[in-house]
């Protein structure tokens, strides 16, 4: 896609250049493509606008004239301006030297106010600190439970108030809690509310007020569309929030709102959230997210996704063994474990350029690991250090006791094989030489395509 | 006669009037300051077509249709160029524009099943409480079935919802098979002579294929019970939703086989919700009611001319 702008762009500026010169006129249909290219990205009107008018003032320079390869020097004025735009600063969550130090999280309707509640103190805690939530959504159904069935399954204490209607109060006694029972943090979970709800826009600042926050976060949907300015502005007017999260970015939104509200509000994004599980939770890197509005899918994430999940020093083993051709089942049940941890394979294939569109029609079927694993389960230690001793009686016993067919563990013991195989052929370093190339050349992955 | 008839429109009217102002009164000042459709103009309604979400490209062919219907079409005055340019925005929608009035559940069969899908957060639950309380309104007896059986207190929150609306509710707090209690639903339905069923779905995002699967699972073993349902399909779409909303649609649609109806959410905030346009503009997917608020009564049958106005109020 980023490569499909610049060929356009090529086309474009060869007709250009047939007649001569690059004018003001011609240039024009060559950004209607990058109009284009923003509005589908929901990147705001205003903002499409202004951009477009500070590209064509550079790109009328004398280099995009001169030379050989307009197209790209076109795409990559856009980029380097997008860039500017998002700003390239990463900054960290603020904290008080009070106790606890106050964490509030605001936001419309449904954008994932208090699932990112629950992820951001599972973050702290990893980070060595000490968190509690407090449930100050007092109208939506069922939001307290909500609340207290995510903190139980990360272990974290949730403070709430069954059957009080006065969120600022619940909110003041939550900071007691937090302080008697030596939790640094506290973070608070509000009800979704519109900007315009003038009464609900001033619950919120009698929050804030209350607790005297070290941070507020700004909680939006990263599929929001134009309107994505007024609220983050209405509640920047209200509160002065310190901070951006963008949701959902596991999704296939290119995500402009990003773009839209920087240019709006001058805080920092300071998280992604990327999936329902808790552990979903990534830092914000503006320049991920440019490509991604450009098109070229989050390649970087993947890769360092990859990296991060995938322990190094077990795959060295693995690649040791593989030399060696020791390579056995319970290498594979390992492997499968480490696949496993890296997420759903559909979200891990999301983040590559070109493969959705790819695999669609095509269905990955994530179960297949859970048949997987019971088979290898099924099997005895010997038998998973000796695979050649896999015999019928032996693959029919397994069958019974995985409950899957002969067939399957016929068909797994065969793909095994072939895997060993192909894996001889995989020599040391192999992976880690892909990974690398994966980040120095995204324009690989179009091998995807 | 439709039971939906039963449904009041002044909810509608407050909701819609909370986004202030008036996006026809918007273009009777432009219109009535010009009353001719030059350049500026056309400009003016780039800017409101795309800042309601309708996307570039359908607001360039809305715009194109202005214009040559402008070359041949005499309007003497704002009022009929006021009526040209609502008339080219409606086409869009017309098809299903004139079966939204036609619009029946048809509850000739029983039950009748409905499932919700949409991505997350988007107001499924919310809806589903809203529509079981206008079925029960009219006289109908309705059977929730809560297959949502992911989201932390999901079960919690519908049957919240059932309680105010006064229906019954099939659920497993223990289970993790959503499509076992979509099928005991029906089952239920089907035992108890109940008229309609509405099924609650986990809110999951259309690029996952594995959720999608589970999806089409949950529609495949309900149909072991009653072969040709789902009834109806409806695809929930927050009206903040930006040019996603297409991909939403087609995925759900695709992997479903079939959405036969939308339900746009969240209408009394700022967002305009233009998306379904461009929906309509591709797949004519029929928007079939609009959210405008949290309460049990914030749901209302979509009229077109009355969003088409909204979309021009400030
Ligand atoms: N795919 C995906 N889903 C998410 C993400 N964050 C939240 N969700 C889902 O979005 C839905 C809404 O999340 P909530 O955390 O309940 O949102 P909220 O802002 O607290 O909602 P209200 O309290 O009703 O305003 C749930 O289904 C979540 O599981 C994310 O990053 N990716
Ligand atoms: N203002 C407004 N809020 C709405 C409307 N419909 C739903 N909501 C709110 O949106 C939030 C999410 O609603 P839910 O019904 O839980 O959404 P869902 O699609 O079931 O969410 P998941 O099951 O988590 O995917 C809640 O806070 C609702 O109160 C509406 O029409 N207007
Ligand atoms: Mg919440
Ligand atoms: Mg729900």
């Amino acid at each position: 896609m980023f490569e499909d702008l610049t060929h356009k762009f090529e086309g474009v500026l060869k007709k250009i250049r047939g007649q001569g010169k690059i004018t003001e006129k011609n240039i024009d249909e060559s950004l209607r493509e990058v109009r284009r290219v923003l509005f589908d990205a929901d990147v705001n009107y205003k903002v499409v606008n202004n951009f477009i008018q500070n590209v064509k003032a550079k790109s009328l320079g004398e280099q995009v004239l001169t030379s050989v390869t307009p197209g790209q020097l076109i795409v990559k004025i856009i980029n380097d301006e997008l860039i500017s735009l998002m700003g390239s600063e990463k900054a960290d969550l603020l904290f008080s030297d009070d106790i606890p130090s106050v964490i509030i999280l605001v936001g419309l309707q449904g954008s994932g106010k208090t699932t990112f509640a629950a992820k951001l103190a599972r973050h702290l805690k990893t980070k060595g600190r000490n968190p509690a939530l407090a449930a100050c959504d007092i109208y939506r159904p069922a939001a307290i439970e909500q609340l207290k069935v995510l903190g139980k399954s990360i272990d974290i204490p949730v403070f709430s108030i069954e059957g009080e209607r006065d969120a600022v109060k619940i909110s003041n006694q939550a900071v007691d809690f937090a302080r008697k029972n030596a939790r640094d943090t506290l973070i608070i979970d509000t009800a979704g509310r519109l900007a315009i709800d003038e009464q609900m826009m001033n619950e919120v600042s009698a929050i804030k007020k209350a607790t005297g926050p070290a941070e507020i976060l700004f909680i939006v949907d990263s599929m929001t569309g134009q309107d994505a300015v007024n609220t983050a502005k209405a509640f920047y007017d209200k509160l002065k929030y310190t901070g951006i999260v963008l949701t959902k970015l596991d999704g296939d939104t290119k995500g402009g709102a990003a773009i839209s509200i920087k240019s709006i509000v001058n805080e920092p994004i300071k998280f992604a959230s990327i999936g329902e599980k808790l552990e979903a939770i990534e830092p914000f890197y503006p320049e991920r997210m440019v490509s991604r509005i450009l098109g070229m899918g989050d390649i970087v994430s993947f890769v360092e996704k990859a990296q991060t999940e995938f322990d190094m020093t077990e795959t060295a083993k693995l690649e040791e063994k593989l030399r060696k051709n020791k390579f056995d089942f319970d290498d594979f049940l390992a492997q499968i474990k480490q696949v496993k941890k890296m997420g759903s394979i559909s979200s891990l294939v999301s983040m590559l350029p070109g493969a959705s569109a790819a695999l669609k029609g095509k269905e990955i079927d994530e179960k297949i690991f859970v048949r997987l694993e019971a088979i290898i389960l099924s099997m005895t230690k010997k038998e998973r250090a000796n695979p050649d001793i896999l015999n019928g009686t032996r693959r029919r016993r397994i069958a019974d006791g995985s409950g899957t067919s002969i067939q399957e563990v016929n068909k797994l013991i065969k793909q095994f094989d072939d895997m060993r195989k192909m894996m001889k052929g995989f020599n040391r370093g192999k992976m880690k030489n892909l990974l690398k190339s994966l980040k120095m050349n995204p324009g690989m992955m179009n091998q995807f395509k | 006669m439709s039971f939906l008839d039963k449904i009041g429109f002044t909810k509608l009217k407050e909701g819609l009037s909370r986004t202030k102002g008036g996006l026809i009164d918007k273009v009777s000042r432009l219109i009535n300051s010009k009353a001719k459709i030059d350049d500026e103009f056309l400009s003016e309604l780039e800017e409101i077509f795309l800042l309601s979400d309708m996307g570039f490209d359908t607001s360039e062919k809305i715009i194109s249709n202005i214009k040559e219907r402008a070359k041949t079409d005499k309007y003497e005055n704002e009022k009929e160029l006021n009526k040209l340019v609502t008339d080219e925005i409606k086409k869009v929608f017309s098809e299903s524009a004139s079966e939204f009035k036609t619009f029946d559940f048809n509850i000739t069969k029983k039950p009748y099943v409905i499932m919700i899908v949409g991505v997350n957060g988007v107001g499924k639950t919310t809806s589903i409480g809203k529509l079981a309380y206008n079925f029960k309104k009219t006289g109908k007896t309705v059977l929730i079935g809560s297959a949502d059986t992911f989201r932390a207190a999901a079960n919690e929150q519908l049957e919240i919802w059932a309680n105010k609306a006064g229906v019954e509710i099939i659920q497993n707090p223990h289970s993790t098979d959503p499509a076992a209690v979509a099928f005991d639903t029906v089952k239920a339905a089907v035992s108890r002579n109940t008229d309609v069923v509405i099924v609650d779905t986990a809110g999951r995002l259309h690029n996952k294929l594995h959720l999608m699967e589970e999806l089409k699972k949950i529609q495949r073993v309900m149909q072991k019970v009653i072969p040709d349902i789902p009834n109806e399909i409806f695809i929930v779409i927050d009206a903040t939703t930006g040019q996603n909303g297409l991909n939403q649609v087609k995925e759900f649609s695709n992997a479903l086989g079939k959405v036969t109806g939308i339900i746009l959410t969240k209408l009394d905030g700022t967002a305009k919700g233009g998306i379904v346009i461009k929906i309509n503009n591709e797949m004519k997917i029929p928007v079939r009611f609009i959210g405008v608020g949290e309460q049990i009564d914030d749901l209302q049958i979509f009229e077109s001319e009355e969003f088409i106005k909204a979309l021009f109020e400030k």
